[in-house]
């Protein structure tokens, strides 16, 4: 418990009758970053807002930095940064106003507050633009600096709501950059996205789904563990007959066309691929073990029905 | 309460107001177009009403009565008459509001009888302007009559006062010492401060809902007090400048005396800000659209303050029940201050029951925005 930064227990939002977060269990560690993803609507953005203290759970507890969200709400504040989904600087500000402004908040302490600043706007790429009104920047350095205005007061826990989204790629690898260097001093940093493959950047993913936790764990993990055996890529011909064939093979869980080749996920031993569509008339290459992405393993999960218990 | 955080607050908030031009506009225009409007509006003087007179003898008498019209500044001869189709004409084409006519046989049956009519004929199509100006009428003649009659009564060896053409009407009497806009324009200023100040405040939290940058602000640890404190700072100096705008512009443009003292006048102005700005806020709180919230405050301020604070209509003339339901009117309260303190020149503790009532509500408005304001989303 005392490892943990962020810890949910049966953590449920309802919303009427629906039930957008349900009994979700999540342990974060110290020093971690944990990626957040799943389709829009799965309630990430609900769970984040409940782990800020900005709504008030339905049910279970969560506790960040040490404190009760639904009991110390005040104190969760002092210790965690946030950023939300829709950018909430203020537009009709400066650079450096929108920092000042947000130092003074967090009482960031006098004597520090202008080393800090710099810090922010180096961060952000803004030197010379400190006196620029933040309507007239463009998304990537909105962000970043929205991350800046997040980090002054140094908290040791952070809660990012989709930061990434409608941010072009080489703004976005540079914005995970910077949550790299963050976790590289030890800051516990909850980061949602539905970009699939910025999910690869994060220590372990938890994979949410309707209101669920589907599976957590880091990226390889969830590869090996959550389906189960290993894909293998290969070419064939009457590629319709040996999808229906291979279904029924010793050791196939799945089979699916892939554009012109086949993608078999099996255990076992896969040099029996060849010889057994063989019998079935079929010529096939040889199979090719390949990375499944994680956008495999999530379609996996949200479609196989039993997939609902998650290891934390 | 951490005062760094206010500041932060009051501090982001003035850059905001700064850069807005609209509210700005706002802030600082309306008021004093707002009293330009209500100031000439809302005066129930009439002066120099256009007359024309038919003197019909032309005497030394029937000139001096004449001459009472023109110096009592409320009638100004536009024109002499010669005929009794002149004025029908000049009344018909609207030359004139009200039309005199002295008989020819004036002096002899004022010196014979003591009693003598003069007809007077008025246009009444602005039925306001035509009663006040009949009252002024009769208050000149009232004032000739007097004068006449002494030297009638010196004349003929009786007592004045049983001589009179017309019975004085009290209204004149009133009227005549007292101008209505030192009345009404003190009130005006109460009521525009009031309105202005809720639009004002209304739109402050609203528009951190609107813009998204609420929900950024509620993860902090800034608190609901410190929240309210810092947004009002830059609207309480604004309302202030509003306030010494209007006050001036009551003193040197309206010319409305001012007997008080400047102190009373400042601590009282402030108390009444602080209410005002809370009545905006504690909307802003509760509505988390900008249009939303400023139409609520427009109506919870204009109706009550312009029907029973008491500006224009006098509360005591109110039937018992609604004056109990004066007591929330909060302008009530300023509009009593404002006329004791410009035309009595009261002093802090003359004006005690009004200032209590504000203060009650200054601290119960403060107390119940700051709790009203959830750190929540849902």
């Amino acid at each position: 418990m005392s490892d943990l930064a962020v810890q949910a227990e049966g953590l449920t939002k309802r919303f009427g009758a629906f039930v957008a977060v349900d009994h979700l269990d999540l342990g974060i560690a110290k020093g971690e970053v944990v990626g957040f993803i799943g389709p829009n609507g799965a309630g990430k953005s609900t769970t984040i807002r409940m782990l800020c203290g900005l709504l008030q759970p339905s049910a279970g507890r969560a506790v960040v930095a040490g404190f009760d969200v639904g009991r110390q709400p005040e104190a969760v504040r002092e210790h965690i940064g946030y950023m939300s989904q829709k950018f909430s600087l203020y537009g009709d500000l400066t650079v450096r106003e929108n920092l000042r402004f947000f130092g003074g908040l967090y009482e960031v302490p006098r004597q520090d507050i202008d080393a800090r600043m710099r810090n922010a706007i180096a961060m952000a790429g803004l030197e010379g633009r400190e006196n620029a009104l933040v309507q007239t920047l463009a998304g990537g350095w909105k962000q970043r600096l929205a991350l800046g205005c997040a980090i002054l007061h140094r908290p040791p826990v952070l809660f990012l709501d989709e930061p990434t989204s409608g941010v072009e790629p080489e703004a976005r690898r540079k914005f995970w950059d910077l949550i790299h260097q963050l976790a590289a001093d030890a800051v516990t940093i909850l980061v949602s996205t539905h970009y699939m493959e910025e999910a690869e950047y994060c220590n372990r993913i938890a994979l949410i789904n309707a209101g669920r936790l589907v599976a957590i764990g880091s990226p390889g993990e969830l590869r090996r563990r959550e389906l189960g055996g290993t894909l293998y890529d290969l070419s064939c011909d009457a590629l319709g007959a040996a999808v229906a064939a291979l279904r029924e093979a010793p050791g196939v869980i799945d089979a699916a066309i892939f554009s012109d080749r086949l993608h078999v996920l099996m255990q076992g031993d896969s040099t029996s691929l060849q010889p057994f569509l063989a019998s079935h008339g079929i010529t096939a290459g040889v199979p090719a073990p390949i990375v499944p992405s994680l956008e495999d393993v999530f379609v996996q999960l949200v479609t196989r029905p039993h997939a609902t218990g998650a290891s934390a | 309460m951490n005062l760094k955080r206010v500041l932060a607050i009051a501090f982001k908030e003035t850059l905001q107001v700064w850069r807005d031009p609209r509210s700005l506009a706002i802030a600082l225009l309306m008021p004093l177009m707002q009293l330009g409007l209500l100031g000439y509006g809302v005066s129930l003087d009439v002066r120099h009403v256009a007359l024309c007179v038919y003197d019909q003898e032309n005497s030394q008498a029937s000139r001096g009565l004449i001459q009472q019209f023109v110096a009592s500044n409320w009638f100004a001869v536009v024109r002499n008459l010669h005929t009794e189709r002149e004025l029908r004409a000049a009344m018909d084409r609207s030359q004139c509001i009200g039309a005199v006519t002295i008989p020819r046989n004036f002096t002899r049956v004022l010196d014979t009888t003591g009693a003598v009519s003069v007809q007077a004929v008025f246009d009444a199509t602005d039925v306001n302007t035509t009663n006040i100006a009949i009252g002024y009428a009769q208050g000149v003649v009232a004032l000739a009559t007097t004068n006449f009659g002494q030297a009638w009564a010196q004349g003929h060896g009786v007592q004045p006062q049983t001589v009179g053409m017309i019975d004085l009407e009290p209204r004149v009497m009133f009227n005549e010492g007292l101008d209505s806009r030192n009345f009404i324009i003190p009130g005006v200023v109460a009521v525009i401060l009031g309105l202005v100040g809720a639009q004002l405040t209304s739109l402050t939290v609203s528009r951190e809902w609107e813009r998204g940058t609420m929900e950024q602000l509620i993860s902090t640890p800034v608190s609901a007090l410190e929240l309210m404190l810092g947004k009002l700072v830059p609207y309480f100096v604004v309302g202030l400048v509003d306030a010494a705008f209007c006050l001036t512009a009551a003193v040197f443009w309206f010319q409305v005396p001012f007997r008080g003292g400047i102190a009373t006048l400042a601590l009282t102005t402030m108390l009444y800000t602080l209410v005002v700005l809370g009545i905006g806020y504690l909307v802003s709180v509760r509505i988390r659209s900008q249009l939303g919230a400023s139409q609520v405050a427009l109506l919870l301020t204009m109706m009550p303050t312009t029907l029973l604070s008491g500006y224009t209509f006098p509360i005591d003339q109110m039937p018992p029940a609604v004056q109990a339901i004066t007591l929330l009117v909060y302008p009530r309260y300023f509009v009593t201050i404002l006329r004791a303190v410009f035309l009595k020149g009261s002093t802090l503790g003359e004006l005690i029951s009004p200032i209590l009532g504000l203060i009650i509500f200054a601290v119960g408005l403060i107390w119940i925005a700051a709790r009203a304001f959830r750190k929540r989303l849902d």
